[in-house]
């Protein structure tokens, strides 16, 4: 017993996470084999790695903001604004395309830039910043947009529906996000600095950090990679739509995705292949409870059981392993080597 | 005694022992006392623009009307001065919506257990959030969240997604029903005497020990916990208030709006929004319990005013979004001030006070004012 706590203790949170989905594999090879269907067809693999992208995308943004101690609520109406943004500006015509792509993304860093600035320079918590950006978003979005609007031309069409193999090409596409977002944050200036502001805001501001750049970036990233999957619904659905981000819930299944794949809700600690992780036993999950025909409302059940034991099981191990520095003589120092508890955002 | 102060020492004396006007004057001057003033000044924004709506009858009812909200944003105010957030608000309200319609239909003989069970409901979702947060150590936010989705699956799930039966009209009554032929207010709706009964409790609540210990936990739960509370304990009870609370919620709104999967989205954010708006700090350890109660009915107000001036019903999501960015601002702002500023500065000197003043020059200086 001692034996496997200690083996347990030695892996890092990214190898239980995909552990988790090693298990979730497993079981889903068993699970979809016994009702006589092959869950290596290359049609279920592709499928699976379908349900990765648009979340992928969205999750690999909220690692960033999250592992600068902020939280992005706004995404799901970015998603939204965006898909309705290219399928208008592109209104079915090929030679729109780029500068479809373009004002989108443009005008998600623009709503990223305002959710930083207000986090970072009007010291507003981050879940009430960007709820509230939501929220305008989400009232104009309301208001100006009663369905779908506007229509993707074909070849824009071909990026959500074609695929090299069984892998789609959005999901490369996302991957290659995830790659870009991973060398930001250990091979640029930026990207330590995000981790350190999550870490402690006030020991970075003394360490002579300038606390602002990180979040801001943070924030302007996630809202770029939202608009990304925005692009991605827009060029799968062929039409843009005022409630595709929220009908898909990405705010909090993104943030569920991103502490699903080891990385603190409180800031400072974590990585993005911890989140691909995430983000790849939620696709499984619903792949597998798809094909085992269990009723759309108890995924929802599963979904919310999962996260909530998954996290428990590591939180267990949440405890920041740094060498001790003061050799433990005897339980009056304990309060120093206490696990300190882990706060919500 | 006084006169042997110096002019500075008499000015923190005199903040400090300032009259009760006054006190209330820098009070109305925290995030948590200007909800109020915003609030009167909403309403009699409201009542300028349409004077039937100041008439006790019907100013009464818009009362009535926020109850549920006001409710559930004092539930919710216990889990965030704790320092944690309650997502599973909203599924809470549309579970109990639906358990209250399926269980009681035309049956009143059912109304009071069914009641009690929906209570003992709230009560153990109450207590599993809070000891999985406490216990297990996995944040609010994650756990909240995954009950959130697990409940409203299991209701949807139970209901195949439609509204079903409804609930007999004495129970419903609890929700729209109130005490007639009351002289100058016409009817006292019941809602309004559960949410006066809800606010004096906990306004009671927390000058007792344990709203202390939930402030203090809130505000650093190692501290606490050095200091002997136990913040498992005295967090989890705030989380079964928040879910006892949204129940309460859900009751009320059974009456008012009938049982439909839809009562209670949303209602999570909508109470966050009024905590926040009462000068609550996310984070815990800050804010007051009436505040949070007075950012629901500033809120209600403003999107009564927003119909008064004949503004689309769509854009009441980006008026609330602004709002809160808006009152977060000010108020980090002015708890920024606060500790920066003269009124803090004087808390401060008072410790000097009390641990023995340094005596000025010479003795005739002390017959100085």
């Amino acid at each position: 017993m001692k034996q496997r706590a200690s083996f347990f203790q030695r892996l890092s949170s990214t190898q239980i996470v995909y552990l988790v989905a090693l298990v979730t594999l497993i079981l889903g090879v068993l699970l979809v084999n016994s009702i006589g269907r092959s869950f290596f067809s290359p049609g279920n693999i592709s499928s699976i790695l379908t349900g990765t992208s648009v979340l992928g995308f969205i999750a690999i943004g909220q690692t960033l903001v999250i592992l600068a101690g902020s939280l992005d609520l706004s995404v799901p109406y970015v998603t939204s604004l965006a898909s309705l943004i290219a399928a208008g500006v592109m209104a079915n015509n090929p030679n729109n395309v780029l500068s479809g792509v373009l004002l989108t993304l443009g005008t998600a860093a623009v709503i990223g830039l305002a959710n930083g600035l207000i986090v970072a320079r009007l010291n507003v918590h981050g879940f009430i910043a960007t709820l509230g950006v939501g929220l305008i978003i989400s009232g104009f979005l309301a208001t100006n947009f009663k369905g779908s609007f506007g229509e993707t031309p074909l070849a824009f069409r071909l990026v959500g529906a074609t695929g090299i193999g069984p892998v789609p090409i959005s999901t490369i596409i996302m991957l290659a996000c995830a790659g870009l977002a991973g060398l930001l944050l250990h091979r640029t200036r930026v990207g330590h600095h995000l981790y350190a502001v999550g870490g402690d805001i006030a020991v970075a501001r003394t360490s002579g950090i300038r606390v602002d750049v990180p979040v801001i970036t943070a924030h302007v990233i996630c809202s770029v990679l939202a608009g990304m999957a925005g692009l991605l619904l827009a060029s799968r659905l062929g039409v843009g739509s005022p409630t595709v981000g929220s009908q898909g819930g990405y705010d909090l299944l993104s943030i569920a995705a991103v502490v699903l794949g080891g990385t603190l809700l409180s800031g400072g600690k974590g990585t993005i292949t911890g989140t691909l992780g995430g983000v790849l036993i939620f696709a499984m999950l619903d792949n597998i409870m798809s094909v085992m025909q269990v009723n759309p409302f108890l995924k929802d059940v599963v979904r919310g059981v999962v996260i909530v034991v998954a996290v428990a099981v590591y939180a267990r191990r949440r405890i920041v392993s740094r060498p001790e520095r003061f050799p433990a003589k005897g339980s009056v120092e304990t309060p120093a080597a206490q696990p300190v508890p882990v706060e919500g955002p | 005694m006084s006169t042997a102060l110096n002019s500075e020492r008499s000015a923190i004396l005199k903040q400090n022992r300032a009259s009760r006007s006054e006190r209330l004057l820098r009070a109305v001057r925290t995030p948590g006392g200007a909800v109020f003033v915003l609030l009167t000044g909403l309403l009699a924004t409201i009542i300028v623009l349409n004077p039937s709506f100041g008439e006790p009858g019907s100013f009464i009812r818009f009362v009535g009307r926020t109850a549920p909200i006001a409710i559930a944003a004092i539930g919710q105010y216990f889990v965030i001065v704790a320092g944690e957030f309650d997502l599973s608000m909203g599924s809470v309200v549309t579970m109990q919506v639906i358990v209250a319609g399926n269980l009681i239909r035309q049956d009143d003989s059912k109304v009071i257990p069914v009641l009690v069970l929906m209570l003992v409901l709230g009560a153990f979702i109450g207590l599993v959030n809070g000891l999985i947060t406490t216990l297990l150590k996995v944040p609010s936010f994650i756990v909240t969240l995954g009950m959130m989705l697990a409940l409203l699956g299991l209701v949807l799930y139970w209901t195949g997604g439609a509204a079903q039966g409804n609930p007999a009209d004495s129970f419903r009554q609890i929700g729209r029903g109130g005490i007639q032929d009351v002289p100058v207010l016409d009817i006292i709706p019941y809602p309004v005497i559960i949410l006066t009964a809800a606010a004096v409790a906990g306004f009671v609540l927390m000058r007792r020990p344990y709203g202390r210990m939930l402030i203090a936990v809130g505000d650093n739960p190692s501290a606490a916990a050095l200091a002997g509370s136990r913040v498992w304990w005295v967090r989890t009870r705030a989380f079964m208030m928040s879910s006892l609370s949204a129940t309460v919620a859900g009751i009320l709104l059974v009456g008012y709006a009938g049982v439909h999967p839809s009562v209670g989205r949303g209602y999570e954010f909508t109470a966050i929004t009024a905590v926040v708006l009462g000068g609550v700090v996310l984070g815990g350890g800050r804010g007051w319990v009436l505040s949070a109660a007075a950012g629901a009915f500033a809120l209600e107000s403003l999107f009564t005013l927003l119909n008064f001036m004949g503004l689309q019903a769509t854009w009441r999501d980006t008026v609330q979004g602004a709002i809160i960015i808006i009152a977060v601002a000010a108020a980090s702002r002015s708890w920024q001030r606060k500790r920066k500023g003269a009124s803090s500065a004087a808390h401060d000197e008072q410790h000097q006070m009390a641990a023995a003043p340094t005596p000025a020059e010479g003795t005739e200086q002390g017959g100085r004012v």
